[in-house]
């Protein structure tokens, strides 16, 4: 959810360099970043070609997520350091927003997608893995770029316009994947403890995941117009005059 | 004797706000808001931050305008902090929700349990037992809001009664809910471990009253002097040794006593995020009390004793 005291993107990386002086980096924590943005580059860039590649093949969906799985699994779940880069300050982007966005795509990816079988070839999910794939190529390169001091500008015209597109068909894909997955969840019962048990506790994944759809309600405008505003500061230099808390 | 002027101008926009002439000397910051509040009834004084510069520190409202680094043309940058509510009505409505609460599930009111336990009572002894330490743990909360805390500010902002009340009552009625459901699990060690866990529950009780007692002694009523608290004659008072917040480690300690009791892993998070968050106020707390008093006891850690 977006901080109050952050004025960073909800996404990892931080972009404050427009309206503010860029923090100094040590030359470790720029290599090591560097790295890390080109490797996910590459990653999602790898994930993207292969999708390409088994839809001119096989000439279906069906089948899609199976084939990428590992490398979608390896390359989101190695983003668990954006996390850690945040707690250490080697990027400006306040903890729990990061937190949360990155949280809400190893649930995607390990909580739904994976363990709920059934509903790999729904094309609810080939319309997210397009649009994260899109946003991530976009947003590491973007990092990349800027640590290296050579941001071409259509990569930053990028950066803040594909969202517009992306970030609701992202989260459209995510809510009907989700909306599939629950009729199997309730039947199998899966992920979910009942009473009585010895630590007086239950679990019901099933209104979890009800309960998580609902949470997209308030969630996903505040991140939409924060970007929002960020892209009126970032490519049109508006002052924005930040709410008081 | 001299009079001061007072200018005071809006911290974001730098617009003249008010202008008081024929100030005294020394008058206070209090007094100062009061004046303001005359020409912008809507900002009455627990709502403003006024400070020296626009990004600085606030005033106090018993600094007095003498004292302060000014010429006799004084300029204070004003900051509405937004509606505010007092502390005592904010901790009397946090606690009152968990007290009322936890015994609409102990007395299983319709619609929370299926119909055929409506109004039902446990047969498990500690399930009673939990029911009293909840209830006097709350009850205790609100006398001492009442009578025993001597409190540095008056208000806070209004928002706080939303998310304070949401996080009380929400995780009330979660623990209520498994500790008086029909199907409730008694602890797996039986009567020794609740025998155990209620020991550590009243020893805790005892702990934290004591030391909120102690520190209502430091301070006279009525004034917002702070001292470093020491240990007394009571014995449950020695734990500031070794911390600078007691009363957190012995809130801590009643509900992982709870905890124990009634073995129920709600009960658990709840301590857990409770001990999370007392440990960022002690933090602050103890980091306070070291750059205010240099003589500052080095042995204490903020809550944790020699860890945390």
């Amino acid at each position: 959810m977006a901080s109050s005291e952050e004025d960073g993107a909800p996404e990892a990386g931080g972009d404050r360099e427009a309206p503010r002086r860029r923090r100094r980096l040590g030359s470790l924590a720029t290599a090591w970043l560097t790295f890390y943005n080109v490797a996910m580059t590459a990653g999602w860039l790898v994930l993207a070609i292969a999708m390409v590649r088994f839809y001119m093949e096989k000439g279906t969906h069906r089948g899609l997520y199976k084939s990428i799985q590992k490398t979608l699994k390896f390359f989101q779940t190695f983003a668990l350091l954006e996390i850690v880069h945040c707690l250490i300050g080697i990027v400006p982007t306040s903890v729990l927003v990061t937190g949360v966005q990155v949280s809400s795509r190893i649930f995607m990816v390990w909580l739904v997608t994976h363990s709920i079988k059934p509903i790999q070839n729904e094309e609810s999910v080939v319309l997210f893995l397009v649009s994260w794939t899109v946003t991530e190529i976009t947003r590491y390169s973007f990092y990349t770029f800027s640590l290296l001091n050579h941001l071409p500008y259509f990569i930053k015209w990028a950066r803040y316009n594909f969202f517009i597109i992306l970030y609701p068909v992202g989260v459209a894909g995510e809510l009907l994947t989700i909306y599939a997955a629950l009729p199997y969840v309730k039947k199998t019962g899966m992920f979910s403890i009942r009473l009585p048990n010895k630590y007086n506790v239950s679990f019901d994944y099933y209104y979890f995941l009800l309960i998580t759809m609902a949470s997209y309600i308030p969630l996903f405008p505040q991140l939409y117009f924060h970007m929002l505003r960020q892209r009126r500061k970032v490519l049109h230099g508006e002052a924005v005059v930040e709410k008081d808390e | 004797m001299k009079h001061y002027e007072v200018e005071i101008l809006d911290a974001k926009t730098r617009e003249k706000l008010c202008f008081l002439d024929k100030v005294e000397p020394q008058a206070t910051i209090a007094e100062i808001k009061n004046l303001f509040t005359k020409t912008h009834p809507q900002w009455y004084p627990a709502r403003q931050s006024l400070r020296l510069d626009p990004k600085g520190k606030s005033l106090k409202d018993e600094d007095i305008l003498q004292k302060l680094p000014v010429g006799t043309t004084a300029t204070l940058y004003f900051r509405d902090l937004g509606a505010q509510i007092s502390w005592v009505t904010v901790f009397l409505t946090e606690y009152a929700g968990p007290l009322f609460i936890y015994l609409l599930f102990y007395f299983r009111v319709p619609f929370l349990y299926g119909h055929k336990y409506d109004f039902t009572s446990s047969r498990h002894s500690v399930v009673h037992l939990a029911c009293i330490c909840h209830s006097f743990h709350y009850v205790k909360r609100l006398l001492e809001t009442l009578f025993v805390h001597r409190f540095s500010h008056g208000t806070m902002p209004l928002r706080n009664i939303f998310k304070n009340c949401t996080y009380y009552w929400g995780f009330a009625a979660w623990m209520a809910y498994y500790i008086n459901h029909p199907l409730y699990t008694p602890p797996t060690y039986g009567a020794q471990q609740v025998k155990l866990a209620l020991a550590i529950f009243v020893i805790c009780q005892l702990g934290n009253f004591s030391i909120h007692m102690a520190l209502r002694d430091l301070r006279p009523a009525g004034s917002k002097t702070r001292k470093i608290p020491y240990p007394t004659k009571n014995p449950f008072t020695w734990l500031f040794l070794l911390v600078s917040c007691p009363n957190y480690t012995y809130e801590v300690g009643s509900w992982i006593g709870f905890a124990i009791m009634t073995q129920c892993l709600p009960v658990a998070l709840f301590s857990l995020v409770g001990f999370t968050q007392m440990t960022i106020w002690a933090k602050g707390k103890h980091r306070s009390y070291l750059k205010e008093f240099r003589d500052y006891p080095p042995l204490r850690m903020p809550i944790v004793p020699f860890l945390l």
